[in-house]
């Protein structure tokens, strides 16, 4: 079998992070190649190169595609290529039909006027490959995330396509439709379309793909083949393996009685009446300790948060929070932060910030009770406490009264979290709350999430990054598509372990 | 960068960069910009009137002729804060006016429970569509667009498409009366002496000097805690200058306006209003809660607040000004017509924006939006004075709001 692609050292370099460390790809003609990792590993922004999103020049290294040196301009160049991907997140236009969709970019049309007749039936055609029956004019909006998924691969078959890449395709697809779709794969290798699929379900993997690459922090580790046969064991490994001694404060904690206190929590989605995202968990995080949640993204921890704060996702839901063993009421915002709840969003810029306001106006928003009487500001005194705050977390910044689109990730993160302090809680749940900033800013946020334990609060992780909540939890559940499948004590956890739990199918 | 002292709680205050005057001035160009077009428009205006626009009679004119704008453009500059826009405002006022009109010309009801209702039912509409916004997320750009036309046909309907007046003249005073001179009148003549003028309102004189006090007053009283707190940035030079040239200018409006009748009483209650409002916006919760909601609606709302409310809200304070203003309109005009108010939201809206205001929320203060709403009204009665037609004026003020706008956009990519 020749090779089909090379990418050759390939290096990828965002201000102040190398995404990608002469990583090299290979993949063979007519197989179906997994490229496996963590998240943050490197694999989306490696796809990113090869279907031009990163354009030539962007980053360093080469691709040999075909026999030829691949030098890609944008998206539409490598498209013309052959090389066709699809993201996680589809790129369809719901108001549209099937057809129009399928050939969007790509119209079938004689002088600008598209001929519908030949749309419609090329359309037919293509669902028929991918096995979706559903009639060319149904608009995309109205059929399923796995009918939508098979129209991507249409969309892609249409175009004359010589390399598929599918980027984590069965993430949302449930599981008989993630069987289809897998089986799909198969029939197009059949057929002679060579595709790379980018998965942490080593199932599937195992399922579909001749070979096996392996990335970790934006390197190659390990390439195997289903001739040589992998073991899910190895994959674990390679894709968890590395040194984590001195990344985490030295600490030791002593925890308390239960403090927080959720049964049976249930929520559904709130556009998909019929999904429901979370099924039924319980859990507990005592005063002092520090409890992690792992999972991968799309596993429902963001959402399982969110709904007991302040039912702030969902619909539909139930279960009961407790805190210090007495019910409390969570119905909105304001009342889980009265109850003690402080809740760190994942994306700081997207749901944490005002980012063209100063810090002293993020610092007091979540408790402007605390810094007003009769409803009239006390400025000086809001000045004051975001002082205190600022020197507190150390927010490396002339004064408070910088707008906090001017930080670094690591100060705002930091403002964040003097905002949620400043309403004094007992329980603070921080998602993802190292995404994105330096190791140095990392360091500092777990001395302060450890001085929090210590001050007898309760504290819960959301990380999709392992050696975190390794180095910081005293107790991890794992969570996969919203359940628990696991607990694991401190003493008792490690990478594999955990990625066991999640991987099982 | 990895520092690991966070524990160390007394670290020490970093002193503020002084930075030099120019430095500072260009970094906040917009605010003293606005400022100095108002003052670059109204001398130009001074010189090609050959003094007409700063006579007595016309300042008093200017003050009457925009005070309905201004009143809107406090309540717009809160919509738009939280990041939405009211198209109706220019309908319900003529509705509110056309309302007040038939009651009391037509049913000869009290004028007082006629104003009391006249505001209720301007917050009610506010409120009926601030309801859609807020709980349907339904655009307010539709939501009002509906109401302008609905609120244009009602006012239509309610006068059957005649002009209905005179009203009376305890109604007129909310908008033509002036506030009397309560000081002797020998003072009043010794101050015409020594001004050499034919007469001078002693309140009004004594008011802008009273005012132009508390204002130098108040800036130096908030420059000294902020230098307390070392947290002031503005240079003293800047400071000094900006202060003395609000109090010159606020002294010498007053002075005209003494020279003529004195205080009109629509200016007392837009002066009213707008202090109240700067303060709430400034330095209140709620306020603080609206910038937030149109800064980051989402994370205001996950920081607890009730955006919903405040949208709901922000919309209702909007009806309820939108009734002042229509009471102000048909007791100036001495009549409610149908078409009272037609095509007002546009300046209501440009002032907002040519006073800094954001289209996407967050953004813009009450100071200058009323700014904003001079420099239109400058603009309009200067160019009427000359004699430009209509078409010119549409034109230049048109092309004056665009570049108020490009320029905040040319001012913030510069930043990024």
């Amino acid at each position: 079998m020749s090779t089909l692609l090379e990418m050759r050292d390939i290096t990828k370099t965002f201000p102040g992070v190398k995404a990608l460390d002469n990583v090299n790809l290979e993949v063979a003609e007519g197989e179906i190649h997994a490229v496996v990792g963590e998240n943050g590993a490197g694999k989306s922004t490696l796809m990113k190169i090869l279907s031009g999103v990163y354009p030539k020049g962007q980053y360093e290294g080469e691709i040999i595609f075909d026999g030829q040196r691949l030098s890609l301009r944008d998206i539409r160049d490598s498209e013309d290529r052959g090389i066709i991907i699809i993201h996680q997140e589809l790129a369809l236009v719901p108001q549209l039909s099937i057809a129009e969709n399928i050939f969007l970019g790509n119209e079938r049309a004689q002088n600008s006027v598209i001929n519908w007749h030949e749309t419609n039936r090329a359309t037919e055609e293509l669902l028929a490959k991918v096995g979706l029956v559903e009639a060319p004019t149904t608009k995309v909006g109205s059929i399923g995330v796995g009918k939508q998924q098979l129209v991507e691969i249409a969309k892609a078959l249409s175009k004359d396509v010589k390399l598929l890449i599918l980027d984590e395709p069965t993430a949302a697809l449930q599981e008989n439709d993630s069987r289809k779709l897998l089986d799909l794969m198969l029939e197009l290798k059949a057929q002679g379309v060579t595709s790379i699929i980018i998965s942490h379900k080593l199932g599937e993997v195992r399922y579909v793909a001749d070979s096996v690459t392996v990335i970790r922090d934006g390197s190659t580790v390990s390439k195997l083949s289903a001739k040589s046969g992998f073991k899910e064991d190895d994959i674990v490994r390679d894709m968890v393996g590395r040194d984590m001694t001195h990344r985490f404060p030295e600490h030791e904690r002593k925890p308390g009685e239960v403090l927080l206190d959720v049964t049976n929590w249930n929520a559904w989605h709130p556009e998909h009446a019929e999904r429901q995202v979370i099924k039924n968990i319980s859990f507990q995080a005592r005063a002092g300790e520090v409890v992690g949640i792992a999972g991968l993204m799309g596993s429902g921890r963001t959402e399982l948060a969110m709904s007991i704060f302040g039912q702030s996702y969902g619909k539909r839901i139930s279960g009961e929070v407790k805190l210090h063993g007495k019910p409390v009421d969570v119905s909105t915002v304001d009342r889980a932060i009265d109850a003690g709840i402080s809740y760190v969003t994942e994306d700081r810029k997207v749901y944490g910030l005002v980012l063209d306001e100063t810090i002293r106006f993020n610092t007091t928003l979540a408790n402007l009770d605390g810094v007003s009487s009769a409803g009239v500001l006390k400025r000086n005194m809001e000045t004051s406490v975001a002082e205190r705050y600022r020197s507190a977390l150390a927010v490396r910044t002339p004064s408070v009264f910088q707008k906090t689109v001017n930080l670094s990730g690591g100060n705002q993160q930091k403002v964040v979290l003097a905002k949620w302090l400043f309403t004094e809680p007992d329980v603070l749940i921080l998602d993802e709350p190292t995404r994105g900033i330096d190791v140095g800013a990392k360091f500092e946020i777990y001395n302060i999430i450890n001085e929090l334990a210590d001050l007898g609060k309760a504290v819960v992780i959301i990380s999709s990054e392992m050696p975190e909540l390794l180095g910081m939890c005293d107790r991890i559940y794992v969570m996969n598509e919203g359940e628990f499948v696991g607990e694991l004590d401190a003493s008792e956890a490690n990478q594999e372990r955990i990625m066991a739990l999640i991987v099982q199918e | 960068m990895a520092d690991s002292e966070t524990k160390n709680l007394s670290s020490t205050k970093t002193a503020v960069e002084t930075k030099s005057i120019g430095h500072y001035l260009s970094a906040n160009l917009r605010q003293y910009g606005l400022l100095l077009a108002l003052i670059v428009v109204m001398v130009f205006f001074q010189i090609v009137t050959d003094g007409t626009l700063l006579r007595a009679v016309n300042v008093t004119n200017l003050l009457l002729q925009n005070s309905y704008i201004i009143i809107m453009a406090l309540g717009m500059l809160i919509v738009i804060v939280a990041g939405h826009i009211d198209l109706s405002v220019g309908s319900v006022m003529g509705f509110i006016g056309a309302l007040a009109a038939v009651m009391i010309v037509n049913y000869d009801m009290n004028i007082y429970l006629t104003g009391a209702i006249c505001l209720a039912t301007g917050a009610l509409i506010g409120a009926a569509q601030g309801y859609w916004v807020a709980y349907w997320n339904i655009p307010s750009f539709i939501v009002t667009l509906a109401g302008m036309l609905v609120f244009r046909g009602l006012s239509l309907l309610l006068l059957e498409g005649q002009s209905v007046g005179p009203f009376p003249r305890e109604f007129q005073i909310i908008a033509t009366g002036f506030l009397g001179d309560f000081f002797p009148k020998a003072i009043g003549e010794w101050l015409a002496g020594v001004f050499a003028v034919r007469q001078i309102n002693t309140v009004a004189f004594v008011s802008g000097i009273a005012a132009a006090i508390l204002l130098v007053w108040m800036g130096m009283r908030k420059r000294m805690a902020n230098i307390a707190y070392g947290v002031e940035e503005e240079p003293a030079a800047i400071f000094y200058a900006r202060t003395f040239i609000v109090a010159a200018a606020l002294i010498f409006v007053m002075y005209k306006l003494s020279q003529f009748r004195g205080l009109p009483n629509v200016l007392l209650t837009m002066g009213f209003l707008a202090v109240i409002y700067g303060f709430v916006t400034e330095n209140t919760v709620i306020g603080r809660r609206i910038y937030a909601l149109g800064g980051n609606q989402k994370a205001a709302q996950l920081s607890g607040i009730k955006t919903k409310r405040l949208t709901f809200l922000a919309f209702t304070n909007m009806g309820f000004l939108a009734a002042a203003a229509g009471m102000v309109f048909a007791a100036r005009l001495n009549t409610a017509t149908p078409k009272a108010g037609f095509a007002l939201e546009l300046d209501v809206i440009a002032a907002v924006f040519i006073g800094g205001a954001s289209m996407s929320g967050g953004v813009g203060t009450i100071v200058g939006a009323v700014i904003g709403a001079f420099l239109m009204g400058v603009l309009n009665n200067g160019m009427s004075i000359m004699g430009i037609g209509i078409d010119y004026q549409q034109m230049i003020k048109g092309l004056v709001l665009l570049a108020a706008v490009v320029f905040d956009v040319y001012n913030k990519n510069k930043e990024a």
